[in-house]
């Protein structure tokens, strides 16, 4: 029987290098052997930490005193703490018993944290919350001159998104868009992914970066050379489907055809990030489980079903947000290649939003903005539920 | 171990996957090539119905008349001089903060961790509205700063930064405390040497959401001197000239172009810093 995939939880990719220093052995044989290197470690860590104030009045910084000093352990606490703790007298614990004293240390933290603290609550937090207040108040684009004509609203906006046709039906197209979108684009990354870590295939940094390659590069763009690709006469597409006996239609005048177009455009763009992510998770799992499944008589699709996609589960979460949140926001696609036509059969809910910004209808859109963000947090809880390994 | 059956299985199974790989392969890179070629054919021929595939004639007019049309040196500059700036800034300001977050106590560590970490998840249209406000107010519509000053320090790169300063040892750093080290220099001769990769890939991460960012830009950038590349073409693309395919497939390459350069030149750094770090 193949162990529980709790080591895939902290080899995902989403939980970057410290991870492996907190794993916790899956295996009770692990668990239970000598004392593993990471709680010595951090004892002398804070041993050292605390010993300094001995080495640090005899001036003497060699590597051979420092070993030294390092030696007797916590004992040294104390005499450190009477050296560093009177020079400061501010604070206590670990802080306090370094050289320079704790005051010093928390500037110094404060000092290195600083610059990128006021940058980001002036341009990213205080907008996160200034966007919740606008969208409680009438705000418009002309009332900037003369703050005074704004008036607080409460949740009108909210209240009338509801009967805003263009939002209900923006709000329509954003839903397909992730619902079909999403699952697509992890199918076929997945698909690709296994692929490539069968071991058959060579050339795999050919296929990487080929497959890697649109999401690198500028929607923009894409949607340009797409709309060109897409042209009924003079595209690519349709010559090639005329090959084959095929009238393809106007594809992005069409309002059957138009979104499922974004959609897989969409897939075609993102599937390199997924299949890139799913590799690093394939080969995370660990080879002898396959070959303890394979002694034990499971075929292929056993093993794919009961193993590969149990020790997945992690991976697939993560890929599973990180698309979600990007597809919820879809614009570029839009903006370049439909303008949200024909008869705003792709006109997506960050489109929109975009859109009342433009006609400076402020308040309204940061209610906009803001049920786009209560979209993402709950799809992510909703796949936090479906694909959290649940370990019995 | 394996047999001589399941060897021919195999084989089988390594020719459809070829087949598989190779057809999606094509699917995926394909508009990317049609668009190169398509850019050194004459007008009439991008025109030309049905299309051809491989250009009868090669001409670099299409690019002759995108310089000439448009002020595409003006716009690349700006693109470049707004992602250089931002990624030396998420470098600096991100890297510093994170070893702060990672390895210093201060008063207010946890808050400002908790900020960082309720803000990874919000969407960019939804400071837009506060943003362009705040913009308005200091001036900064329409000038480089305003698009490089929102940016310029992310959540996500101090996210990364301090996940990764976290796992360098702390006895490295107490050793270099004893040696009365002070922490700006500890931070330049160790924490930042040994962050080399999460650099690398921040660096590139960051340069490259930079380049082709587009809603900000499109939204602060309001006079064509300070039009980025993505913002000038998506404009040029809707405006009365959306039918001018020559100009605009030009265009989508001078776009699209630098970029691949450097992905394929550093496609190592690449898939090692999307695998650590789930940016795209």
């Amino acid at each position: 029987m193949p162990r529980r995939p709790d080591a895939a939880d902290t080899s995902a990719p989403g939980s970057p290098p410290d991870a492996a220093p907190n794993r916790v052995p899956a295996d009770p044989s692990e668990a239970s052997g000598p004392t593993p290197a990471t709680p010595s470690g951090e004892v002398s860590g804070a041993a050292s930490g605390e010993a300094p104030g001995s080495a640090a009045d005899s001036a003497a910084g060699s590597a051979s005193d420092v070993r030294s000093s390092r030696a007797p352990g916590p004992g040294t606490a104390a005499d450190s703490g009477v050296v560093a703790g009177p020079a400061v007298g501010v604070r206590s614990g670990r802080a306090a018993n370094s050289p320079r004293g704790g005051l010093s240390r928390a500037l110094t933290g404060w000092g290195f944290a600083l610059p990128f603290t006021l940058l980001f609550l002036v341009f990213t937090a205080g907008p996160v919350v200034m966007s919740l207040l606008m969208s409680l108040t009438d705000l418009r684009g002309t009332d900037l001159l003369n703050p005074f004509n704004v008036n607080i609203v409460g949740i009108d906006n909210y209240v009338r998104l509801f009967s805003d046709a263009k939002f209900l039906t923006a709000a329509g197209n954003t839903a397909v868009f992730v619902v079909v979108g999403v699952p697509l684009t992890m199918a076929l990354s997945l698909v690709v992914a296994l692929g490539l870590n069968s071991g058959l295939v060579r050339f795999q940094t050919v296929f990487r970066v080929g497959y890697y390659l649109p999401v690198v590069t500028s929607i923009v763009a894409i949607s340009v050379v797409w709309r060109f690709v897409l042209q009924p006469d003079t595209g690519l597409l349709n010559e090639i489907l005329r090959f084959v006996g095929i009238d393809g239609p106007n594809w992005l005048n069409n309002q059957t055809f138009a979104l499922p177009t974004l959609i897989v455009m969409g897939a075609w763009r993102n599937l390199g990030f997924g299949m890139v992510i799913f590799l690093a998770g394939l080969q995370a799992i660990p080879k002898d489980l396959y070959e303890a499944a394979t002694i034990d008589g499971a075929r292929r699709f056993a093993q794919f079903r009961y193993l590969t996609v149990p020790m997945l589960r992690p991976t697939m979460l993560f890929v599973a947000v990180i698309t979600t949140i990007g597809y919820v926001q879809f614009f570029e696609e839009p903006f370049v290649m439909t303008q949200g036509g024909p008869l705003d059969s792709t006109l997506s809910l960050a489109f929109h939003t975009y859109n009342q910004f433009g006609f400076g209808n402020y308040g309204y859109a940061s209610a906009m903005g803001y049920v786009l963000f209560v979209v993402v947090v709950l799809l992510s809880i909703v796949w936090f539920r479906l694909l959290r390994s649940n370990v019995e | 171990m394996l047999s001589d059956q399941l060897r021919g299985r195999d084989r089988v199974a390594r020719a459809a996957l070829y087949v598989l790989l190779i057809g999606g392969l094509v699917f995926v890179v394909g508009p990317f090539v049609w668009m190169l070629l398509s850019s050194f054919k004459p007008e009439a021929e991008i025109r030309a119905n049905p299309p051809t595939w491989w250009p009868h004639e090669l001409t670099l007019a299409n690019y002759g008349t995108l310089f000439d049309r448009l002020d595409f040196p003006t716009y690349f500059t700006n693109s470049a001089v707004v992602a250089v700036v931002t990624t030396v800034g998420n470098l600096l300001f991100c890297s510093a903060a994170g070893y702060a977050l990672a390895k210093l106590p201060f008063a207010g560590k946890r808050v400002l961790f908790g900020i960082v970490l309720g803000t990874l998840m919000v969407p960019s249209i939804v400071t837009i509205v506060p943003l362009f406000v705040l913009s308005s107010n200091l001036g900064l519509v329409n000038t480089l700063a305003g698009l490089i000053l929102p940016y310029l320090a992310q959540a996500i790169g101090v996210f990364l930064m301090r996940q990764f300063i976290l796992s360098i040892p702390d006895d490295l750093l107490e050793a270099a405390r004893i040696d009365a080290a002070s922490e700006w220099r500890i931070f330049w001769r160790i924490v930042l040497p040994l962050c080399r990769p999460a650099l690398a890939a921040l660096g590139i991460l960051t340069f490259l959401a930079s380049w082709n960012n587009f809603l900000w830009p499109l939204v602060a950038a309001t006079e064509e001197e300070t039009y980025t590349l993505p913002v000038a073409l998506a404009l040029y693309a809707i405006g009365q000239n959306r039918t001018e395919y020559d100009i605009l497939i030009a265009g989508a390459v001078v776009v699209v172009l630098p970029v691949i350069i450097v992905f394929v030149l550093l496609q190592r750094h690449f898939v090692r810093g999307i695998a650590t770090t789930g940016l795209k």
